[in-house]
């Protein structure tokens, strides 16, 4: 088991910091500042040594799980690996060093990739326009159902307010819509993981501004009934929403466009290689047809002739507006760029079908060692539900336990008690980029928690045994959070 | 083995309601929906005086595995509410039928209340989820 290692504080010894870049006496430009803005006591700062500071932190992100260094087959996220080259092209030193107020002459190389990604991720999702600026996946179906608000407010239509989300949705869906003013109208899934078509139709009429709809949905299976749904929510006169969270299951095989979609986002960040999953950056992209064109965000990279410029409010007079104070995370755009031409179409029918394919496999042989699937009669999109309802019930033992127990055999857990209305369940998403073996090494070590759970079941129920900490307790985390460390040694020493 | 009082009536979504005198009812979560959602940190609960319709949701409980909504059972209006439990939700996992009640309504005139099950037909509803 490894230790615990103490935090920065712990490490810190009076005296350690760097004393020659401390103020030798009061500057001139404090003599302005009032008395009772001033500090009585030294910042509470650890102090400690270079060498101590690079081996503490290199140790902490070494105890890390991440895709550099573990399985991390996290449902829902696409947490497949990012090659590197997508990075180094983004750090080169002529996009990071440009000014974002630098005029578009002095930067027609960054605008032609940014224009570029925009008519590559048009062709790819089938969408007649596409605006880089939204900085996350919130921030895209924002941007979506704003826009979708902004259309039925342009043709007088005020009485549209409702959005319909199925069950199985994302649960930032109804918090967009929420968000966006509207009212959330929440359909059932039928027994095969399909939206229900006869709440569908009960749910749309007069007051529906739209539907928001993942395909494959996080149930992990193909929404099969998508053309009825179609006809359904644009006979009644409203827009379908197509969140793109599992876009990495269909690129270059479905396009939402063709599925008469109105509007989508896509999460640059997953899809198209940034690393994620900590809380950012991210990048919304946004897709529309020509319906809903005219009220894109802005800036959008255009084209006059040979030049590259930033399409504003002139150009979009009906525009809903700047979602970010330049261009978006420019820096994940880079990175989506040059991955999505290093994989070319072809890589990328070869993406949907890896991540297929591997979801299928594993989810096959999980099966196989009398595991449960949520949607047994189903195939499996690029992620797949398996229930430890069974297990809950004969041996007590959660879905928490089991990925607990997955991390002391050195896998990330899948992601667990989602969707929330399948019980105890696990959503297994491998992505395209994990081989066979490692696989199997999965397979077998979710074997040996199976039969753990009838002969040793304490073992898994008081996991993980080999990590620096134990179970947390996430009631306290949630209820008391407190982030402040009491009290330093190198503040007492500095006060001293 | 989740605990289903005979006394109270149920709906599908795992509310409970006790009938009080006076064309009140008390109102939570049930057992069964208390053990699925885990450990409660938060719960939200509507102000009184708040007109509820059935089916509506009206408070939200809120575990360290989720956040859900708690649909309003009958019609009517609130008059009571167990703030106890902004402090303590964890009383509803321990006590979901009793201590851990959330809502008192006065029913609306004529209201009956919104598909209400009995014990034996939520106990029932159960073993067919398989919970």
């Amino acid at each position: 088991m490894q230790s615990r290692e103490p935090t920065i504080f712990e490490c810190s010894v009076p005296g350690r910091g760097a004393t020659d870049q401390w103020p030798q006496a009061e500057p001139a430009a404090l003599a302005d500042l009032p008395q009772r803005f001033r500090r009585k006591q030294p910042a509470m700062l650890p102090a400690a040594s270079e060498l101590d500071v690079v081996r503490h932190y290199t140790r902490l992100s070494q105890r890390n799980f991440s895709i550099d260094t573990h399985f991390y087959p996290l449902g829902s996220c696409t947490m497949k690996y990012n090659p590197k080259a997508c990075n180094q092209y983004a750090m080169l030193p002529e996009f990071l060093s440009r000014h974002p107020l630098a005029p578009a002459s002095h930067g027609q190389g960054l605008l032609a990739c940014l224009y570029e990604l925009q008519e590559i991720l048009k062709s790819v999702t089938g969408m007649t326009g596409v605006c880089l600026n939204p900085m996350a996946g919130a921030q895209g179906e924002f941007a979506g159902v704003s826009m979708i608000r902004a259309y039925h407010e342009a043709r007088g239509d005020h009485a549209r307010v409702e959005i319909v989300v199925p069950e199985a949705a994302h649960g930032t869906n109804p918090a967009t819509a929420t968000m966006c003013g509207c009212t959330v109208r929440e359909i059932p899934v039928d027994a095969a993981g399909d939206v229900d078509l006869a709440a569908l139709r009960a749910a749309v009429g007069p007051r529906t501004a739209g539907i928001m709809l993942t395909n494959p949905s996080t149930l992990g299976v193909f929404e099969r009934h998508i053309v009825e749904i179609e006809r359904i929510v644009h006979g009644a006169g409203g827009l379908l929403y197509y969140d793109g969270a599992n876009l990495n299951a269909i690129l270059g095989k479905v396009r939402p466009g063709d599925m008469r979609f109105d509007v989508i986002h896509m999460n640059l960040h997953k899809t198209f290689s940034t690393p994620h999953g900590g809380g950012g950056p991210g990048a919304g992209a946004v897709g529309v047809n020509e319906r809903l064109a005219p009220f894109l965000p802005v800036p959008i990279v255009g084209k006059d002739g040979g030049r590259y410029r930033w399409l504003d409010e002139r150009d979009l007079p009906q525009t809903i507006g700047n979602l970010s104070a330049f261009m978006g995370n420019t820096g994940v755009l880079l990175r989506a760029y040059v991955y999505i031409r290093m994989l070319g179409g072809e890589g990328m029918r070869r993406v949907a079908e890896h991540a297929t394919l591997n979801a299928n496999y594993l989810f096959a042989r999980l099966k196989a060692l009398g595991l449960d699937a949520a949607y047994p009669d189903r195939r499996a999109s690029h992620e797949f539900l398996i229930t430890l309802k069974r297990q809950a019930r004969e041996y007590e033992v959660s879905a928490m336990d089991v990925a607990k127990r997955l991390l002391d055999f050195g896998f990330h857990a899948p992601t667990t008690y989602f969707p929330l209305m399948v019980p105890e369940c696990l959503l297994i998403e491998p992505t395209e980029t994990e081989s066979k073996a490692t696989l199997d090494a999965f397979v077998a070590a979710i074997g040996r928690i199976l039969t753990e759970i009838v002969g040793d079941r304490e073992r898994v129920k008081n996991a993980p045994h080999g990590l620096p900490v134990r179970r947390l307790d996430d009631v306290r985390a949630a209820k008391q959070l407190d982030l402040t460390w009491p009290g330093t040694p190198a503040a007492d020493s500095v006060a001293g | 083995m989740t605990s289903v009082p005979s006394q109270l009536e149920y709906t599908a979504a795992h509310e409970w309601i006790r009938r009080l005198p006076d064309g009140v009812v008390e109102m939570g979560i049930t057992d069964h929906a208390q053990h699925a959602l885990g450990d409660l940190v938060f719960v939200e609960l509507p102000e009184i005086g708040r007109v509820l319709e059935a089916g509506e949701a009206c408070a939200v409980v809120e575990s360290v595995k989720s956040a859900s909504d708690v649909y309003a059972p009958v019609s009517g209006e609130v008059i009571a509410r167990n703030t106890a439990l902004e402090q303590t939700p964890e009383t509803i996992n321990q006590d979901p039928y009793h201590a851990g009640w959330m809502l008192r309504v006065r029913l609306a005139p004529g209201a009956a209340a919104a598909a209400v099950l009995s014990a034996a037909e939520y106990q029932t509803l159960l073993d067919t989820e398989g919970g």
